[in-house]
């Protein structure tokens, strides 16, 4: 058969992750399984100012990554929930979630992410 | 034959007759029986043939610690392996075999491999055939033709391919407390939880509860221990809040106070009601785990310890105890401490014949020489056994003078003659569960032990497993655990003689003439000596021990053998067992099988997302495929035509006059709010903000390492309202991307976002003929090029259905989305198709798309390979310098502006062959391997509109290369051809057909 590569991609698999590890407690759905939600990255990075062409600075939001054995702020979405991003601390040790909120509302009041 | 039923005695119910087979002979035993407890009382004692060795084994414990007595089930073609015969449950019907021999469990041919004992040491696998290569052969081939022999020879039972049949569940439970093990400790640390009111889950992995109060000879309340046992459980069970579940198995601890469970539903018995699953796997959450899970006795090693006949010396307790079994006519025990004088009081009262009791220390108490004596049984204090002598079954052993403080064997051999040795080395709290949940054990050096680790999450160990022996501690252990008040809990009474709980620190014997291996891990046959080999080799960690030697790593995770292994270590090194450390327990626990764990998920899960038009098309021999979940039309086939045929005839179709795709598929998010353009502008590169209202415009997003993520028209439907299309595979990715930018990074602007891909149906009318169309069928709106030009929006009706067009093109024709509520897409689509009837409109299906826009060199999912940037693709022009967006910041890298990276080209067959997918660009005529690539091509089809074999390619300085002859070559599928670069717009360059 000719075609493209791209028709030609297998169908994709789901794949199911049953960590069976954490409950988040959704500030919108309450707590959930951890099931529901996917992993958006670290939240700690600071995006550099959009117009900035600093390639150190980029470098570090796109790609520098720490790994701290101990508490972690961390991007989650809802995915099979309400759809909003949370912001997670997170015992990288332990897995034990000391808090949980809106995205949102922790960027808007200027403690994380970026100037827009 | 010299294990036997005893006249009396055992919780079986001797009123049924319960018939089976192994390894194809016929056996009876009774309601209640294990298969390892009804073949003991039917005289046989060889059970199944080591992993390496072949050697003969037989049964060495009584419950989820046997490393030896595995079997195979067989039902009907399926073939479940690796059970243990002393958790198996017996029922009418039940057929098992033995595993590991060949032809038969008696004549073994593969026993050959005891001879070639001192090259099959540790790590042989390793040195032998993953080593340095051999001669002039690579070593790694060398494996590969050994290793199906090796396979056979050695390993575990052989699973079967027939599909099982039988049904398994999941389900999710929650309790305020979960008790694992119903021993003394879990019966009253439950019986306490539940006084409180707390909803309560208490398992058992065995069919009863009682725990060690099952063999026991002891009187609690002046009543049987088990019948005390037996009492609590059902009280227990009888309670609202509490639910107790028994063959029960909790086989892992995660984090959360999440443990996993394995129920067996229905596997014990001849026929299973209809619907009734087979095993159910829990899922429980609780706030507090009580690990009420006992304690494993373990073995000592002594040369010829695994030799059928020699057990667990509670082994032999509870197969007299519990199932009226004598495991031997004349049993003789072997200990380190005090507990098997305990198995030695129950033992004589189910009037069991013991012959002596070697003990290694020299001294032991008044209370432990007049259980010997009144059991007429010969005390041998200061020695220990030395080898065994056996046939088929244990017949003699040697003991020797034993000095427990230095380690040293002396003194002449004295023979016993005995049928079955009963061996204690002490007791292991049951730590695997406590051990997952994580911490490190600690050392005890009372009981020669690890004890549980400091808990980190809410649980606590209980009883034996917290490292309490005695029945009266155990059970005030447990009332105290369970119970959250600080009340002195009120405790039954116990009537039994106390003992002290601490062995003499002795693991090993180790005569200094060995005639006899002596193993350590007899699931996986690994011997003392192969752990001294691994130390002097270098394997010095315990982790590189287990590895090396596989001590440990068989399906009972080294229940019996991780101490006596460790101990083994510690002492060639020189240092202390908790020195030496142990590794962490991982789940399962217990075997699990895969049936419980995939439940009710199997077969297809995949949802298949159907456009509102797909039962049209497979009514118009559609022949479809799958992209991504979505079904889709490949082609539309008729007269035997070959998939090239026919998508070049619905292609020509599209150049010629007209043709009609379904576009359903596409993403589609509705954006809206005051800030709609300028988010737009953020994650485009190009501009949005300055977009009249009623027009399209192609829009390219990078990531934000500059790197080309996706690709789509975005359409400005008022003032505060876009509706956006992506591609049809990236499109749950694209609204997550746009959500997380929303969410996280810029949370000030007042945009909202909803998917509504499955809202509309899309057709896209193409070709010359397409405004004619059109024009034949919507009405309330004009569609002439004033009205309607490239790119714009026009609202209309197509009989009585509200439509939007929009003007833009993929294949490069004049062309026109027709967009509705999804519910009208077949009424639409044929009102479409019967305006386009004078015209001869073809539906054409996704391989005529493909070629279409192969022909114009547009890009899809096979060139934004996430590897590409916009100028690799000629899309420079779609990146703004007024403003900067995602991916703004990195695009300029130096490695992504190199001029060795590949760009897009087109390439044309010049030897009027087609081009695979796939194939790589070589300048070398003639096909080698491996070539010097310096592209490959993406996408290629037969082009009707050039009359050739095209293809598009991503090729080194690929804008230079234009003009140049060049090989496709893919040796895999036997093709290499002569190809000219050429620029991607192969046809009608300057766009004058779609904008006409
Ligand atoms: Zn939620």
């Amino acid at each position: 058969m000719t075609g493209t590569i791209e028709k030609q991609t297998p169908p994709q698999q789901i794949r199911f992750r049953d960590k069976k590890t954490m409950i988040i407690k959704c500030p919108y759905c309450g707590p959930r399984d951890v099931i529901e939600f996917t992993y958006q990255g670290d939240a700690t990075r600071q995006r550099p100012d959009p117009a900035s062409s600093d390639q150190t600075a980029w470098n570090a939001y796109v790609y520098d990554r720490t790994n701290p054995m101990g508490s972690h702020r961390e991007f989650w979405l809802h995915a099979g929930g309400c759809r909003q991003h949370l912001i997670i601390t997170r015992d990288m040790a332990t897995h034990v979630i000391s808090s949980v909120g809106f995205a949102r509302d922790a960027v808007s009041s200027g403690r994380e992410g970026d100037r827009p | 034959m010299t294990s036997s039923r005893l006249p009396q005695g055992g919780r079986i119910d001797r009123t049924k007759t319960v018939r089976f087979t192994f390894d194809g002979k016929a056996y009876s035993g009774h309601q209640d029986d294990t298969l390892a407890s009804a073949l003991l009382a039917n005289g046989v004692t060889l059970f199944g043939r080591s992993f390496k060795y072949h050697r003969p084994r037989g049964v060495f414990a009584a419950g989820s610690d046997e490393p030896n007595a595995l079997v195979t089930i067989l039902s009907g073609d399926v073939r479940e392996p690796n059970v243990r015969a002393t958790e198996l449950e017996i029922h009418d019907g039940l057929v098992t075999e033995s595993q590991n021999r060949f032809p038969s469990l008696e004549h073994d041919f593969m026993a050959i491999n005891q001879l070639a004992g001192p090259i099959l040491s540790a790590g042989f696998y390793y040195k032998t055939f993953m080593g340095p290569a051999i001669g002039p052969l690579r070593s790694t081939r060398v494996w590969m033709f050994f290793e199906k022999f090796i396979r056979r020879a050695a390993g575990l039972g052989r699973a079967g391919i027939a599909a099982d049949p039988d049904r398994y569940e999941r389900m999710n439970a929650f309790c305020d407390v979960l008790v694992v093990g119903t021993g003394p400790a879990g019966l009253l640390a439950a019986e306490a939880a539940a006084e409180t009111g707390a909803k309560v889950i208490i398992a058992e992995e065995k069919p009863v509860a009682g725990g060690s109060l099952l063999a026991s000879a002891e009187l609690i309340d002046g009543r049987n221990a088990a019948v005390w046992a037996r009492e609590k459980a059902a009280a227990l069970a009888n309670l609202p809040n509490v639910r107790f579940l028994t063959r029960t198995s909790v086989w892992g601890y995660y984090d959360g106070n999440v443990l996993t469970a394995i129920e067996h539903v229905s596997d014990f018995k001849p026929n299973r009601t209809k619907g009734q699953p087979r095993q159910r796997y829990w899922v429980i959450r609780t706030g507090k785990t009580i690990l009420a899970t006992g304690a494993f006795e373990r073995p000592i090693v002594f040369p010829g310890n695994d030799c059928p006949g020699v057990m667990l010396a509670d082994a032999v307790r509870r197969y007299a105890i519990e199932y009226g079994v004598a495991a031997g006519n004349n049993v003789t025990l072997f200990t380190n401490n005090d507990s098997a004088y305990e198995a030695a009081r129950a033992l004589a009262q189910a009037g069991i014949n013991i012959v002596a009791i070697v003990d290694v220390r020299a001294d032991v108490s008044g209370a432990c020489i007049e259980i010997a004596s009144s059991a007429g049984a010969e005390l041998i204090l200061g020695h220990a056994v030395t080898g065994t002598h056996a046939g088929k079954t244990l017949s003699s052993i040697t003991v020797q003078h034993f000095n427990a403080q230095t380690g040293h064997v002396s003194g002449a051999p004295r023979e016993i003659k005995t049928d079955c040795l009963g061996v204690s080395g002490g007791w292991s709290p049951a730590i695997h569960l406590a051990s997952q949940a994580g911490g490190k054990p600690e050392w005890d050096e009372d009981l020669q032990a690890f004890l549980p680790p400091e808990p980190n999450q809410n649980w606590v160990t209980a009883g034996s497993a917290a490292g309490y022996m005695d029945t009266v501690s155990v059970l005030s252990d447990g009332a105290t655990k369970g119970s959250s008040s600080k009340t002195k809990p009120k405790l039954p009474a116990v009537d039994a003689p106390m003992f002290d709980a601490s062995p003499a620190p002795v693991f090993e014997i180790e005569p200094a003439v060995k005639s006899q291996k002596a193993f350590v891990d007899f699931q996986h046959d690994v011997t003392a000596d192969d752990i001294r080999l691994a130390y002097r080799e270098g394997f010095h960690s315990v982790e590189h021990l287990k590895r090396y030697t596989t001590l440990g790593m068989a399906t009972d995770q080294g229940k019996t053998s991780n101490i006596p292994g460790l101990a083994i270590m510690a002492d060639v090194r020189g240092i202390t067992i908790p020195e030496a450390g142990t590794t962490r327990f991982r789940p399962p626990f217990t075997p699990v099988s895969f049936g419980a764990i995939a439940g009710e998920r199997y077969g297809d899960l995949r949802p298949h997302r159907l456009t509102p038009m797909h039962d049209w098309h497979l009514a118009n021999s559609a022949r479809t495929y799958e992209a991504g979940l979505w079904h889709r039309p490949m082609i539309y086939g008729s007269h035997g035509e070959t998939v090239e045929q026919a998508y070049v005839r619905e292609a020509r179709a599209v150049r010629q006059s007209v043709g009609i795709v379904d576009v359903s598929t596409l993403g589609k998010i509705d954006i809206q709010g005051p800030d709609a353009g300028v988010f737009l502008d953020r994650v485009y590169t190009n501009m949005f903000s300055t977009l009249p209202v009623g027009k399209a415009r192609y829009g390219l997003m990078l990531r934000e390492d500059g790197i080309v993520y996706d690709d789509g028209t975005t359409w400005r439907l008022s003032e505060t309202q876009f509706l956006m299309t992506t591609t049809t595979a990236n499109a749950g990715n694209v609204m997550q991307h746009l959500e997380f930018y929303l969410d996280c990074v810029w949370p000030d602007l007042r945009v909202h976002l909803t998917s509504v891909t499955d809202v509309w149906a899309g057709s896209a009318v193409s070709g010359p003929k397409a405004r004619a169309v059109l024009e034949a069928c919507v009405t309330d709106t004009a569609i002439d090029n004033a009205t309607l030009p490239f790119m714009g929006i026009v609202h209309g009706l197509i009989g009585d259905v509200p439509v939007m067009v929009c003007r833009l093109s993929f294949s490069g024709e004049l062309a026109y989305e027709v967009y509705c509520g999804a519910g009208f897409g077949t009424q639409v689509w044929e009102a479409l198709l019967e305006a386009g009837k004078p015209f001869d409109i073809m539906p054409y299906g996704l391989e005529a798309l493909g070629t279409l826009r192969i022909e114009k060199g547009h890009v899809t999912g096979a060139e934004i390979d996430g590897r590409t940037t916009a100028h690799d693709l000629h899309l420079d022009w779609m990146l703004s310098k007024k403003k900067p967006y995602i991916g703004s910041g990195m695009k300029d890298r130096a490695g992504l502006n190199d001029e060795n990276r590949l760009s897009l080209v087109g390439l044309i067959s010049l030897d009027n062959q087609s081009i695979n997918g796939g194939s790589h660009i070589v300048s070398d005529a003639a096909p080698r391997e491996p070539a010097d690539s310096f592209g490959h091509v993406t996408a290629a089809c037969y082009s009707p509109a050039l009359g050739k074999y095209i293809a598009l390619a991503l090729v080194k300085h690929g804008t230079s290369m234009i003009g140049n002859r060049a090989y496709a070559t893919d040796l895999l599928r036997g093709k290499h051809g002569a190809v000219e670069i050429v620029s991607h717009h192969m046809f009608d360059p300057d766009g004058s057909r779609m904008h006409g």
